[in-house]
C-alpha cells in the first residue's frame, strides 16, 4: 500500500520535471514563461476535475453494498481525507469547506463524469479477467498532497472492500437519505459534528459514521492475520477519529484541509485579510503546486510540519522503477528493453505489443502477476 | 531562503501528546513552539507567494478535459 503513495508522489515528480523541460523548450523558441501545475480539484471559474481512485473488487459482489456501505463511507471520510477549499459565496463573502469536490457531486452512482457527477462512476472496465473482477471507480475524492491522508484513504477503503468480500461480515445499513446533500453538509462543517439523516431516519455525524466503520474494521482485524501496513492503517484511522473527536484542528500534521486551514487562518490574522482576499485565495491554490520550490504544502513538509509515509529516496527511485509486485514490473521491463533496442512498441494496461511484422502481443490479465515466462521470452527476443 | 531547521519528523501515527490538558506546562510550551513554527512558516510564505495574486488566481481556469 505504501507503494501507492510512493508512486503517486513519483507521478508528481514526473510532472514537475515535464513542466521544467517544457519551460526550457519554450525558452529555446524565445518564449519566456512559467508553467504552473496544481494537484487540486477546482479552478477559479468553479470547474472541477476529479481525483480518480480505482479498486479491483470481486465480480460476484453485492451491489446493494454501494448504497448501504460504500457511499456512506466515501461521503463521511472527507473529515480526514478532504483537501480543504475556500469557496466564494455568490452573494458575497467566502467560507472554508473540508472538501474540494463535495460541491460538484450530484449523484450516487452513474456513468456520467463531467455533467451530473456521481460519487461512484459505473464504468466497469476491470482491465483484468472481467468474469472474476469488477472495477470500483471512485470519483468523489480530493487529490491529497499529504502522504498520510492519501495512504489512509487507500488503506481504509481497502479494509471496507475486504470486509464486503467476506460473507461472514455483516454491516449495519448506513444508507444516507440524500448522499449529495449529506456530502455538502459534512463538507461545510469544520467541527465535523453536524448530523446528517440516514434513510432509517437516524441522525449521525460523519464522525459517528466513520467510528462505525472503524470499529467494524478493528473487530475484523482481531480475527485475522494482518500485515504491519494494515495495522498502521488502523492505527492512523483511529488516531484521526480520536483527533477529530477532541479537536479537528489538532490534525494539522496529518490532514490537508486542517494544514491548509491553519496556514490560511494564521496568514489572515497576521496580515488582517478577509477570507475572500485574492492573496488568501492564492494560498489555497499554491498549496497544491507540484513545483516543490513554490508549493506551500512542500514548504510545510520541508519544515517537518507534515507527517510522512514514504521517503524522498523511495519517491526518486519510483520515478524510473515500476512497482515490483504487480504486472507493472513486466510492463516496465518490456519498455526498458524495447527502448534500449530501439524497437517500436505499444502497451496499455493489459497488452504488451511489438510493432514489427509479426505483431507479437502478450496479454497480462492478472494484475498481480509480476513473473511471466511469455513476457520473458518476448523480452529475450528483442 | 530562510534556514530550514526544526526538522522533527515523527514517524508514528499516534501523537498522543496532542490531547494534553490545556493548562499543563508542557501544553503551554507546545503551543509556544507551534506558534514559533507558524511564524517562521508565514515569513517563508511571503517569500514564495506569487505576486499579483488577483490576476494569477483569476487566470487559473481549466480548458477541456474531464
Amino acid at each position: 500500500m505504501r507503494d501507492v503513495i510512493t508512486h503517486d508522489k513519483a507521478g508528481e515528480r514526473i510532472l514537475e520535471q515535464l513542466a521544467a523541460s517544457a519551460e526550457d523548450r519554450l525558452r529555446e523558441e524565445g518564449i519566456d514563461g512559467d508553467i504552473f501545475l496544481f494537484k487540486n480539484n477546482t479552478d477559479s471559474a468553479n470547474n472541477s476535475y476529479g481525483c480518480h481512485e480505482n479498486y479491483m473488487t470481486v465480480r460476484n459482489d453485492d451491489l446493494s453494498s454501494y448504497d448501504e456501505v460504500i457511499i456512506p463511507f466515501l461521503v463521511s471520510r472527507q473529515i480526514w481525507a478532504g483537501a480543504g477549499k475556500i469557496f466564494e459565496n455568490p452573494r458575497g463573502g467566502a467560507g472554508f469547506s473540508i472538501s474540494q469536490r463535495a460541491a460538484h457531486i450530484w449523484e450516487g452512482v452513474s456513468s456520467a463524469t463531467t455533467r451530473s457527477r456521481p460519487i461512484i462512476n459505473s464504468r466497469d472496465e476491470p482491465h483484468a479477467d472481467a468474469e472474476r473482477y469488477r472495477r470500483l471507480h471512485v470519483i468523489v475524492g480530493d487529490s491529497n498532497m499529504s502522504e498520510y491522508a492519501g495512504f489512509l484513504k487507500v488503506g481504509a477503503c481497502g479494509f471496507i472492500l475486504r470486509m464486503l468480500e467476506e460473507p461472514s461480515v455483516v454491516f449495519r445499513d448506513m444508507t444516507l437519505e440524500n448522499p449529495t446533500r449529506a456530502i455538502r453538509e459534512i463538507s461545510n462543517d469544520l467541527t465535523c459534528r453536524r448530523t446528517v439523516r440516514l434513510a432509517s431516519g437516524r441522525e449521525m455525524s460523519a464522525l459517528d459514521i466513520q467510528r462505525e466503520f472503524l470499529d467494524r474494521a478493528l473487530r475484523f482485524a482481531e480475527r485475522r492475520d494482518t500485515t504491519p501496513e494494515e495495522d498502521l492503517v488502523l492505527a492512523m484511522w483511529q488516531h484521526c477519529l480520536d483527533g477529530i473527536e477532541n479537536d479537528p484542528l489538532s490534525l494539522h500534521r496529518e490532514c490537508d484541509w486542517v494544514a491548509k486551514y491553519r496556514m490560511v487562518e494564521s496568514y489572515r490574522e497576521r496580515h488582517g485579510l478577509a477570507l475572500s482576499d485574492p492573496k488568501v485565495l492564492l494560498l489555497d491554490l499554491q498549496y497544491h503546486d507540484v513545483n516543490r520550490r513554490r508549493s506551500l504544502y512542500y514548504l510545510m513538509q520541508d519544515r517537518g510540519l507534515m507527517e510522512r509515509i514514504t521517503t524522498d529516496a523511495a519517491i526518486a527511485a519510483a520515478v524510473d522503477q515500476a512497482p515490483s509486485t504487480t504486472r507493472a514490473k513486466l510492463r516496465g521491463d518490456f519498455i526498458r528493453r524495447a527502448k534500449e533496442r530501439q524497437r517500436d512498441f505499444t502497451v496499455d494496461w493489459v497488452h504488451l505489443k511489438l510493432n514489427d511484422q509479426a505483431q507479437r502481443t502478450v496479454l497480462c490479465k492478472d494484475p498481480f502477476c509480476y513473473e511471466d515466462e511469455r513476457v520473458q521470452k518476448l523480452i529475450d527476443s528483442l | 531562503m530562510a534556514e530550514r531547521e526544526q526538522r522533527r519528523r515523527s514517524e508514528t501515527p499516534h501523537s498522543t501528546e496532542e490531547v494534553e490538558a490545556a493548562s499543563s506546562p508542557a501544553s503551554t510550551e507546545r503551543s509556544e513552539r507551534l506558534k514559533g513554527e507558524l511564524d517562521d512558516l508565514l515569513d517563508e510564505i511571503d517569500e514564495v507567494l506569487e505576486t499579483n495574486a488577483e490576476e494569477f488566481v483569476k487566470s487559473y481556469i481549466q480548458k477541456g478535459g474531464e
